[in-house]
């Protein structure tokens, strides 16, 4: 049958080339396994977000710890950046495995993820220890006031008044790990809503551009057990009594600065990677570089059942805890024998010290 | 802690298990170079110079010598006694047997005095007046404070130096080589001349006195020997920091704990000489943890990072650092862990020795757990060993727990001089960026090789398929969460194979035997000093030939099973009630071969002594 005419090659559909970041890679690149917690819950919306922020950024994700505790929210980092190392650790010790990798390898970025049990209740005593020594990393706490995995018992930073779904009413005061973080010496605070996508994400881009611990409060909803009337860490809570402190705006280090800003009403902050992030004010006197300030505007919030959000404090002035130990610029884990094992000589100038 | 506990702790064990000593009733024989010396102090009064001066003398006058501080749990005010023993024969562990007492504790002197064999010496405060107790015991009355304040009209200093006028007088009466003693003294004050100055003139007092008013009525004499020469002196902790420094460690997190802390602490002194680059730089992070916990969480993610990362505790550390242990063994973390034991349960005895965690550390942490012990029985192992645990750390990515005590730890022994590591560092199976694009990809829980060892990456490799997810829960070969029973019965069985393979790669045991002898000795770390004694006491008392091995690690090698499989009577020697490293060979032998085991203990917070053992087999053995 050779009247009827070859067809042709289907023609190349024409492909747009894939979006990148600054270094190449797709949005794909920085995503994780599928996650497995609820439809609805808050830590996938932050999941997101952390994808978005490092991929806007352009950070390498071979350059990136991710570390985790135990709880739903610590095994979020199985849920973005796949291609970052991660390390689920044990309930409520993260910090002291993040210390250590970091002095291990401290060109390393690190990302935590905890829980507001894993942080505010077992592991209040590492955590305040990591805010104290400012290691150079970004700790989240997906915070929903509630045990997950063991079905909503509360957790340290329920509210008082709070009601459990069986009505048991919470009549303890909470854990405000903002103003402990502030007061104990972290150099970047602040708290945002898993429901407020620009927010967050403004303030994980700053966050990655920091050098000092980053303190991130991010009251993330719990659908299952903690999503109901009378909670006060539900989306309609925080959609009533979300009061923000100052609205974040990023300009990030590779971007040219082509927003004005009013020096009346808006901090600009200079970051430690050469970022700038723009605080404008919305409450009057508010200074974030001022510590007292701060935490006063928490205990005043508290009283007004406000629950503040934004960044509350920021300096970036004060060295990391690996810049105070003063290390070689290189990894310690991966320096060479020749200079982690000192000479024949100095065995031999020991022993005659002894003899 | 009450003053009178303390006292008993060291006098009642003195006064009940001993038995007077027949050879000290002849005063007019001598014995040279063979006695013990004891000083009864007040904790805090700064004896410990005039102590290391009068040990190091007895050193440089080349006879073995062997120093032990047994102090209290308190930082001043409460009684301490130091020994020193004196032997020509080179036993190292402690003389049950007090044959010189010191006496410079007004609170203790009476039950000191009351505790020595007929025929020991005494030297002690005049005014103390303790001849009224024995007439048995040769007795030397020193007016101490007279004496300090003509040589030290600095009223301040004198607590200081009355300290070195008993050196003078302990000289003059051993006839000791006043040279060795000033060069021992000269090396103690180092730069400080003035000090020295000072010092040397209450020990020329004590000597001067001593020989104007004394007549000698004791035995005990020190002659020159030429068995030190080419020595070095050091305690168990320095040697263990050195042996770390050596091993390249990087990162230090530790919670002070006695009897633990100067392992740390001479480690940061080394670090801060030998490892600080010209530019200021360090290649090393020592931090000082809020707890346990935090500590060996930092140590386990240090090693995850890649680095030589170890901490130093004792038993009330351990017991915190359970959980993470146990992260350790199932996510295959490198670390190292120096436990210094000390005596418990709970805060036991804090100064007081014991070989009691061995147990707890072997199984420690929830479910199927197990660890990697090395247990060294000498200072020049605690160097060696620390540098095994470091390579064995990475090789079987694994935490490795050094067993030290405060026995080796805290006091000073004689060794030889230390050797230069030969082999390069063993870092274990890492894999590069270059070996992931030759290899396309890994699984790090994948048993390659056939030994139960995978292969890992560290943060930071430059390659997209180098990360993996290190967790507690439970994971499959690719390191992906899992429930599924075949995959972790699977993963279960190769750490399994990992420990056997383990067996063969820590230190061996040191076997002594003839061959002929049907009843073999097993000891472990300090308990190796007196058990060596008491084989020759068993020999030239009663004529009985033992064979004898030491542990020197866990798990278990096969020259450990033929030695008990080819002895009729097997004894376990160790320092602690339960018999927990005969508990352990028991999980680990088969059947025909544990009722061969017996058990010699010895658990009261002292170190052992040879007698202790001698005494106990014969018992057993029916002798």
């Amino acid at each position: 049958m050779a009247t009827n005419p070859v067809p042709s090659a289907p023609l190349e559909a024409p492909r747009t080339p894939a979006k990148t970041n600054r270094i190449g890679l797709q949005v794909l690149d920085y995503r994780g396994g599928k996650t497995t917690l609820c439809a609805g819950c808050g830590h996938n919306a932050i999941s997101e977000r952390i994808i978005d922020a490092f991929y806007e950024m352009g950070v390498q994700p071979e350059r990136v710890m991710k570390l985790s505790g135990i709880g739903c929210s610590s095994k979020s980092p199985a849920y973005f950046m796949s291609r970052s190392h991660s390390f689920n650790s044990v309930h409520g010790r993260m910090p002291s495995v993040a210390t250590g990798a970091l002095l291990g390898n401290h060109t390393m970025k690190a990302l935590a993820v905890s829980g507001d049990g894993d942080s505010a209740s077992i592991g209040i005593g590492q955590f305040v220890h990591l805010m104290r020594r400012n290691v150079p990393m970004i700790y989240i706490i997906e915070d929903n006031g509630v045990y997950g995995l063991t079905k909503g018992q509360f957790s340290a930073t329920a509210d008082i008044g709070s009601k459990l779904k069986t009505g048991v009413i919470n009549d303890l005061p909470p854990i405000d790990t903002c103003t402990l973080a502030i007061q104990l010496g972290a150099t970047f605070v602040g708290r945002s809503f898993s429901g407020d996508k620009k927010q967050l994400l403004a303030m994980l881009k700053a966050a990655i551009a920091h050098n000092g611990t980053v303190l991130l409060d991010v009251i993330s909803p719990c659908v299952t057990f903690n999503d109901h009337e009378g909670s006060t860490k539900s989306y309609k809570y925080m959609q009533e009594h979300d009061e923000a402190i100052d609205e974040v705006g990023f300009v990030p280090f590779f971007q040219e600065i082509d927003v004005e800003y009013d020096p009346g009403t808006t901090i600009n902050v200079q970051m430690h990677d050469g970022s700038h992030m723009r605080l404008r004010k919305l409450h009057e006197d508010f200074d974030p570089t001022d510590r007292v300030a701060s935490i006063a505007a928490q205990l005043h919030a508290h009283a007004n059942n406000e629950v503040l959000t934004g960044v509350f404090y920021i300096n970036t002035q004060q060295p990391s805890f690996t810049e105070m130990l003063n290390l070689v610029d290189e990894p310690l884990g991966t320096l060479p024998d020749d200079r982690v094992r000192p000479g024949r000589a100095v065995l031999e100038e020991m022993m005659q010290r002894l003899m | 802690m009450a003053t009178e506990d303390v006292a008993l702790a060291a006098s009642a064990e003195q006064s009940i298990l001993s038995k007077p000593d027949t050879h000290h009733q002849t005063p007019q024989s001598t014995i040279v170079n063979d006695f013990s010396i004891q000083i009864a102090t007040v904790n805090g009064s700064g004896s410990q110079s005039a102590n290391s001066v009068l040990l190091r003398s007895i050193f440089r006058m080349g006879i073995p010598v062997s120093g032990k501080n047994l102090f209290p749990s308190n930082i001043a005010g409460l009684p301490t006694w130091y020994t020193i023993r004196a032997s020509k024969d080179g036993y190292v562990a402690r003389k049950k047997e007090i044959d010189i007492l010191i006496a410079m504790n007004p609170e203790t002197s009476k039950e000191d005095i009351l505790s020595l064999p007929v025929g020991a010496a005494a030297i002690y405060e005049e005014s103390a007046d303790l001849k009224q107790f024995r007439d048995d015991v040769a007795c030397y009355p020193v007016p101490f404070d007279k004496l300090t304040a003509a040589v030290c009209p600095e009223a301040k200093l004198r607590k200081l130096v009355k300290n070195m006028i008993y050196v003078g007088v302990a000289a003059q009466l051993l006839q000791m080589d006043m040279q060795a003693v000033e060069a021992a003294l000269r090396k103690q004050f180092a730069k400080k001349v003035k000090a020295a100055d000072l010092n040397w003139a209450a020990v020329q007092a004590g000597y001067e006195y001593a020989a104007a008013n004394f007549t000698k009525n004791d035995p005990f004499l020190l002659q020159p020997m030429n068995a030190t020469e080419g020595k070095i002196i050091i305690d168990g902790n320095a040697a263990a920091a050195l042996g770390s420094i050596f091993a390249g460690c990087t990162v230090v997190m530790w919670y002070p704990i006695t009897p633990s802390s100067s392992l740390v602490e001479n480690f940061i002194d080394l670090a801060k000489r030998y490892r600080i680059g010209p530019d200021g730089k360090a290649t090393f992070a020592i931090v000082q943890a809020e707890d346990e916990l935090a500590a060996i969480g930092a140590v386990l993610g240090a090693g995850w990072a890649g680095a030589r990362s170890m901490t130093a505790t004792s038993g009330p550390g351990i017991s915190l650092m359970a959980e993470f242990a146990g992260l350790g063994y199932y996510a295959e973390l490198p670390g190292v862990i120096f436990d210094v034991q000390r005596t418990g349960p709970s805060t036991g005895m804090p100064t007081r020795n014991q070989q009691g965690d061995l147990l707890s550390v072997a199984y420690l942490s929830h479910g199927d757990t197990k660890h990697v012990m090395l247990i060294p029985g000498s200072v020049r192992e605690c160097y060696e060993m620390a540098m095994d645990a470091f390579d064995l750390a990475e090789q079987l990515q694994t935490p490795i727990f050094v067993m030290s005590d405060l026995d080796l730890g805290m006091n000073n022994w004689m060794s030889e001089p230390f050797a230069y590591p030969e082999k390069p560092l063993n870092r274990g199976k890492v894999l590069s960026a270059e070996d992931l694009t030759r290899l396309g990809g890994f699984a790090r829980y994948k048993d390659v090789d056939g030994d139960g060892i995978g292969y890992r990456t560290l943060p930071g490799t430059d390659h997209p398929l180098a990360a993996y997810f290190t967790r507690g829960s439970g994971h499959n070969e690719k390191a992906l969460y899992t429930e599924r029973p075949d995959d972790y019965v699977h993963n279960m069985e190769r750490l399994s194979r990992k420990f056997e393979t383990a067996r063969s790669l820590v230190p061996q045991p040191e076997v002594v035997q003839s061959g002929k002898s049907r009843i073999g000795l097993i000891a472990f770390g300090t308990s190796d000093f007196a058990t060596r004694e008491s084989r020759d006491q068993l020999l030239k008392e009663f004529k009985l030939d033992t064979d004898y091995l030491r542990i020197r690690a866990f798990p278990f090698s096969r020259e450990i099973h033929d030695f008990i499989a080819s002895h009729d009577r097997v004894y376990v020697i160790e320092q602690n009630r339960d018999a927990q490293m005969l508990s352990l060979l028991k999980l680990d032998l088969d059947a025909k071969d544990i009722v061969r085991l017996r058990s010699i203990r010895h658990f009261n917070g002292l170190p052992l002594d040879a007698r202790t053992i001698t005494d106990d087999l014969v018992s057993q053995e029916g002798i």
